[in-house]
């Protein structure tokens, strides 16, 4: 046998090019696809924000992440959820699920602010170089993780089921559920919000100002430190929000170590949209979940998802390094 | 960066700073003499049981093979993030690469043809090299923090790919991995790690002389160039993007060496040994000891190697040991236990000996300043 064989399809199909089950799947992959990625994107816009304001990765935005799911875990299940779908009324369910966000987003929040204080600041003190930024980045979440790896253990929580998806209506033949339907729903209302949020409020104005120039904002008037809590802040707010739909989508997918690589995939996002841009997360967010959804039935198995997704960071960085929509929260950066 | 740091010393580092002046004083040959003492000493550490270092959980020679193995990469990766100040956070990712073309040749359950392990080091240096020109082509042109990003993604796809593709057997992995034949009467197994380390603390010599080196040549100082101001590197006439390549690549052939000797010694290969964390401890290794002074990060790997062998308690806690370290080293000693320091290199040395009569002054800042650079 040519050893060259081994690395071609021979029947254990750990690569397959399913075109025909990809075009029959094709409209249901997509309706989960954007479902996945509007978490992707709620994630990646705290990734932006804090990149436009300090130009700084901050790696430890998927630990503020997991802290919300955390959150979101330990509510519902003190609300009674478990492994099954309680027989709750609708307003019953909903006043039960925006408790749990809320509470995820002030975890969330919390985390992030605690997050820029403790680590962050005080290298900005310093004048600290870009790449003890990152490198605090790395250690903190390193840190967050562990601690909760030590709090909780290496295993996944229980699940929480919160409902059982329904088919609302189908659209191309494909159902389209309810669930993917709030999660795509609440992640536009949501962009849309801060979007509105950073063009039209007095601390929006704050936060394109710093992006654009802090020295200058600064002689302006506006209070810079306050303007990069409320960056993290609302960074961190997004990540709660993120944290209920995750659940939701993935009861048992609240580990440890699980926004990790939730995180890089949100970061690639946010750039394959344009780092700084909130539309732009947006739009990466959703197509990172479609061409994860598309790229594991294309192949064959679900851990393509994780690689097609770098592949395409890469690909799309080679080609356009300002993503696709450009860097742009303070307009005139770079 | 200012004066008031380093008139503020505390009087302890004086005494390091002596010792490294009269260090720096010694001719090279001099040099050379002092350290054959030490060289004999590690190499006769595993034969030695010394009381408070043998730990009691972990076979000794083992111990300190992870810690030569971590000493070997935090060298390489000091290369890519300490000279040439990019951020390689998918280091595993060449050290997974490494470890997978040796037994890919060499273990009977692979399909590919075997040849001897030995042969097997340098063709894995070539591949990982390979993949690191591969991978630095499109990412190096990018600004510095994308680099990071991309090269985690590096990491996780590599690991990935172990998992996924049939002939790296995934979570089975490969057995019988290849070793070297009897050399000067050892014999080289599994079950005992002491030839395999006095081969890893030898290679580690070639690769300090190597990298040194490199170190004091043209392609030394561009690296520190760039480090320092790459605008104003590339301005001056240095080809960054040729440099950080050079610098990228060489890391992940050390990184490729370092995971084939560990895949020999281990005996075994299989994806569960190529996660992100590691990625990361190699990182703290780097930045614990000082990235960019050579001593400094082969004590910073073996500092994060040996102590949770040695405080076998601190099992999974280390990552979170190491995560705080970083913060904090950050914080407050931003430089490592050594840090880089910005000195004039081996010719320059000797000549301001000359002119001046005294030796050049070191300080870990910028040797521009006015406390304490070249006046």
């Amino acid at each position: 046998m040519h050893p060259l064989t081994a690395f071609l399809a021979d029947g254990s199909s750990w690569i397959t090019f399913d075109v025909s089950g990809f075009k029959a799947e094709f409209w249901s992959l997509t309706f989960d696809g954007l479902a996945y990625g509007a978490i992707y994107a709620l994630i990646a816009m705290g990734y932006t924000l804090v990149y436009g304001v300090l130009r700084l990765i901050n790696f430890a935005h998927s630990e503020v992440f997991i802290s919300g799911a955390y959150a979101v875990v330990f509510t519902l299940s003190f609300l009674g959820f478990g492994g099954s779908p309680p027989g709750l009324s609708t307003p019953a369910l909903i006043g039960d699920l925006l408790l749990a966000m809320i509470l995820a987003m002030v975890v969330s929040g919390i985390v992030a602010v605690v997050l820029e204080r403790v680590a962050y600041r005080p290298l900005r003190k310093k004048g600290a170089p870009p790449l003890a930024f990152l490198i605090t980045a790395i250690g903190a979440s390193f840190t967050i993780q562990y601690l909760i790896e030590w709090w909780r253990g290496p295993n996944a929580e229980n699940s929480v089921i919160m409902f059982i998806p329904k088919p609302l209506f189908s659209v191309f033949g494909s159902n389209v559920d309810d669930q993917q339907l709030i999660i795509f729903l609440a992640a536009i209302v949501l962009a849309v919000g801060v979007d509105q949020f950073l063009k039209r409020t007095r601390f929006g104005r704050g936060i394109r100002a710093v992006a654009q120039d802090p020295d200058t904002a600064t002689l302006m008037g506006v209070n810079k430190e306050r303007v990069i809590m409320l960056t993290f802040l609302i960074g961190g707010i997004l990540a709660g929000a993120a944290a209920l739909f995750y659940v939701m989508k993935v009861p048992s997918g609240v580990i440890y170590n699980g926004g990790f690589i939730l995180g890089i995939k949100a970061f690639a996002a946010a750039v394959l949209g344009g780092i700084g841009n909130i539309r732009g997360a947006l739009l990466g967010g959703l197509l990172i979940g479609l061409i994860g959804e598309y790229g594991a039935t294309l192949l064959g198995n679900a851990q393509w998802t994780d690689v097609i997704a770098f592949v395409v960071l890469v690909l799309i960085l080679m080609i356009r390094p300002t993503g696709i929509l450009g860097e742009s929260l303070g307009k005139a950066r770079v | 960066m200012t004066t008031a740091s380093s008139a503020t010393r505390p009087a302890n580092e004086s005494a390091v700073r002596r010792f490294r002046n009269r260090w720096n004083e010694l001719s090279r040959p001099q040099q050379w003499v002092a350290l054959i003492p030490l060289v004999v000493l590690i190499y006769l550490i595993p034969e030695i049981n010394a009381p408070f270092l043998a730990s009691t959980s972990v076979d000794f020679a083992t111990s300190m093979f992870h810690a030569a193995e971590f000493a070997m990469i935090a060298l390489g990766l000091n290369v890519v993030v300490g000279q040439a100040g990019l951020l390689d956070l998918g280091y595993v990712g060449f050290f997974a690469i490494g470890s997978y073309v040796a037994a890919l040749l060499t273990s009977p359950e692979s399909m590919l043809a075997k040849i001897p392990y030995l042969a097997t080091l340098p063709i894995a240096m070539i591949v990982t090299m390979i993949f690191g020109l591969l991978l630095g082509t499109p990412t190096l042109r990018l600004r510095g923090d994308y680099l990071a990003i991309v090269t985690l993604g590096f990491g996780e796809i590599v690991r990935l790919l172990a998992s996924i593709i049939p002939v790296f057997n995934g979570n089975v992995g490969l057995d019988n991995v290849g070793h070297p034949p009897k050399l000067l009467g050892q014999t080289f197994s599994n079950t005992d790690a002491k030839p395999w380390y006095w081969l890893m603390v030898t290679l580690i010599i070639v690769i300090l002389l190597f990298v040194g080196n490199l170190e004091r040549s043209r392609v030394g100082r561009a690296w520190v160039a760039i480090r320092e101001d790459e605008d104003a590197a590339q301005i001056m006439g240095v080809s960054t993007f040729k440099f950080k390549l050079w610098a990228f690549a060489i890391g992940a052939g050390i990184g490729g060496l370092s995971g084939a000797l560990v895949g020999g010694q281990v005996s075994f290969v299989n994806n569960q040994d190529f996660s992100v964390p590691f990625s990361v401890l190699y990182l703290a290794a780097v930045i614990l000891g000082g990235a960019g002074n050579k001593v400094g990060v082969m004590i910073g790997g073996f500092l994060v190697a040996y102590i949770p062998d040695r405080f076998n308690s601190l099992g999974d806690k280390k990552y979170l040991v190491f995560g705080v370290a970083l913060v904090l080293l950050m914080i407050f000693r931003s430089q490592g236990l050594l840090g880089a320091r910005q000195r004039l290199l081996a010719r320059g040395r000797q000549a301001y000996r000359q002119l001046l009569g005294r030796p050049e002054p070191i300080t870990s800042e910028s040797s521009v300043t006015p406390d304490g650079g070249a006046q």
